[in-house]
């Protein structure tokens, strides 16, 4: 190697500062550091490799904290709902992190995070911890990062965690796998009963809410989801999902709604459905890690020798199918790489 | 894979109720490609600095018309300091008198912006001067 080639002093010496620091933020986490939390909250959602090394050592501290999903439409009062259950959490003396997701513009990759104007009044305590995260082109009402953010959440101490998807239609349904408890959330005058038997986001639910109960048609709307309730298959076994009527603005149904989570969770526990929540959870996780990580590398293979460019430029033509090129790299990739 | 997205906080402190201009910055920003937390109004200086933290923003613009920019503004950066936290960026705008521009720059504000201002500017600004998180 000549002189040349030799790492420099100074180089040698940003690495050991990189190690320390990432040693450093995990380890602070777990003494309740809030800055270091929220930093590496960053280095997970801007895909920074040195976050997994700090994921590493936060998994064993992972696993503790009651998970929540809240989805439902634009405007149903998801992010309120947050509000007055962190309230309610926090009266019975929990730890509360939340996590916040809103849609990333498709043209500029922007985003406004707006779920915070509902719950700031949380940010200055300090048993509770909340971060808005965009969706990132990811689809699903999730951001790829989130179940990592959770995580981190999670190590923290945190003893519940809130998830709230960004508002949603009918088939973002990621959150099932994310959350112990998902609750749906239903608004008064969205459509006709039709709506109610269509299949996606109304089979999730273990818990069903109709927020701003003060509407006229909150009745017919709550009569809508009993009635599909009624008609699942499963009726009669395991747990039975309630309709529940809130006004999050007035705080009005929110303690019954945290009695009903707190139910959904003794469920879990005593009916041992909790192992098989969780393994299904463990091997969703896994697998997404294990798909992204195998992606990127051979995407970044094929990209810096040219092999992308040259197999796109090849469909151009038709020299080049898509599926011969997939199936030579794969093959390639299988018999190299270790 | 990599890749750091520029994180902004706008906030509205003190009791004024006039959010119009934090809304329109807040959506100049998102078109610029950044992300934004908007806080809401009526937010106490330990709520924006509480929040900033929690959300890892690389910069926090203040919007503030009540005229009470001369206590609330340095209070904040001073929280800033006390929480460790003054690498974040502050800036403000709002209807302030160019009188008290230096003094709020001495408290530790980066810039101040006043009526007129384009959101062009404003971005731009951000640019040139807000480096996102090594």
């Amino acid at each position: 190697m000549g002189e040349g080639q030799r790492p420099s002093p100074g180089l040698r010496k940003q690495c050991c500062l990189r190690e320390r620091r990432t040693m450093a933020l995990a380890e602070k986490i777990l003494t309740g550091d809030i800055r270091s939390a929220a930093r590496l909250m960053r280095d997970i959602d801007d895909g920074f490799r040195s976050a997994v090394d700090e994921l590493k050592i936060l998994y064993p501290h992972t696993g503790k904290a009651f998970i929540i999903g809240i989805t439902g439409p634009p405007g149903a009062g998801k992010s309120t709902l947050v509000d007055q259950i962190t309230a309610a959490y926090r009266r019975r003396g929990k730890t509360v992190g939340i996590v916040a997701i809103d849609p990333t513009s498709p043209f500029t990759g922007g985003a406004i995070l707006g779920d915070r104007i509902r719950m700031n009044r949380h940010a200055d305590d300090p048993g509770v911890f909340i971060r808005s995260l965009a969706t990132r082109g990811h689809l699903g009402g999730l951001s790829r990062s989130t179940g990592d953010v959770v995580n981190v959440l999670d190590a923290m101490g945190m003893d519940v965690v809130i998830v709230e998807t960004v508002g949603v239609g009918q088939d973002e349904i990621d959150i099932v796998s994310m959350a112990h408890t998902t609750t749906v959330v239903m608004v008064p005058g969205l459509g006709d009963d039709i709506q109610a038997i269509k299949a996606g986001i109304l089979e999730i639910g273990d818990v069903f809410v109709v927020n701003k109960a003060d509407r006229a048609d909150a009745d017919r709307t709550v009569r809508e989801l009993a009635t599909m309730l009624e008609m699942n298959p499963d009726r009669g076994k395991g747990w039975q999902p309630k309709v529940l009527k809130t006004e999050a603005s007035r705080n009005r149904g929110i303690e019954e709604l945290v009695d009903e989570f707190e139910s959904h969770r003794v469920y879990l526990h005593d009916s041992g459905a909790i192992h098989h929540l969780l393994e299904e959870k463990n091997a969703k996780q896994f697998l997404e890690i294990l798909r992204e990580r195998l992606f990127s590398e051979v995407f970044s293979h094929i990209e810096v020798n040219g092999r992308f460019r040259e197999i796109v430029a090849g469909m151009m033509t038709r020299e080049k199918d898509p599926y011969s090129a997939v199936e030579e790299i794969v093959a390639e990739r299988l018999r190299t790489g270790s | 894979m990599a890749e750091r997205k520029l994180r902004v906080m706008v906030g509205k402190p003190g009791l004024d109720g006039h959010d119009r201009g934090a809304k329109i910055i807040a959506r100049a920003f998102r078109d610029a490609g950044f992300e934004v937390i908007y806080t809401g109004l009526h937010q106490t200086p330990e709520q924006i600095v509480a929040a900033a933290i929690q959300e890892d923003v690389d910069c926090v613009g203040l919007s503030i018309l009540s005229g009470a920019h001369n206590t609330l503004l340095p209070r904040i950066c001073e929280l800033f300091r006390e929480k460790q936290a003054d690498d974040i960026i502050i800036f403000g705008g709002g209807v302030i008198p160019d009188d008290d521009i230096p003094g709020l720059k001495a408290a530790g504000l980066k810039e101040v912006f006043t009526p007129g201002t384009s959101t062009e500017d404003i971005v731009k600004w951000v640019k040139d001067n807000v480096p996102p998180r090594a």
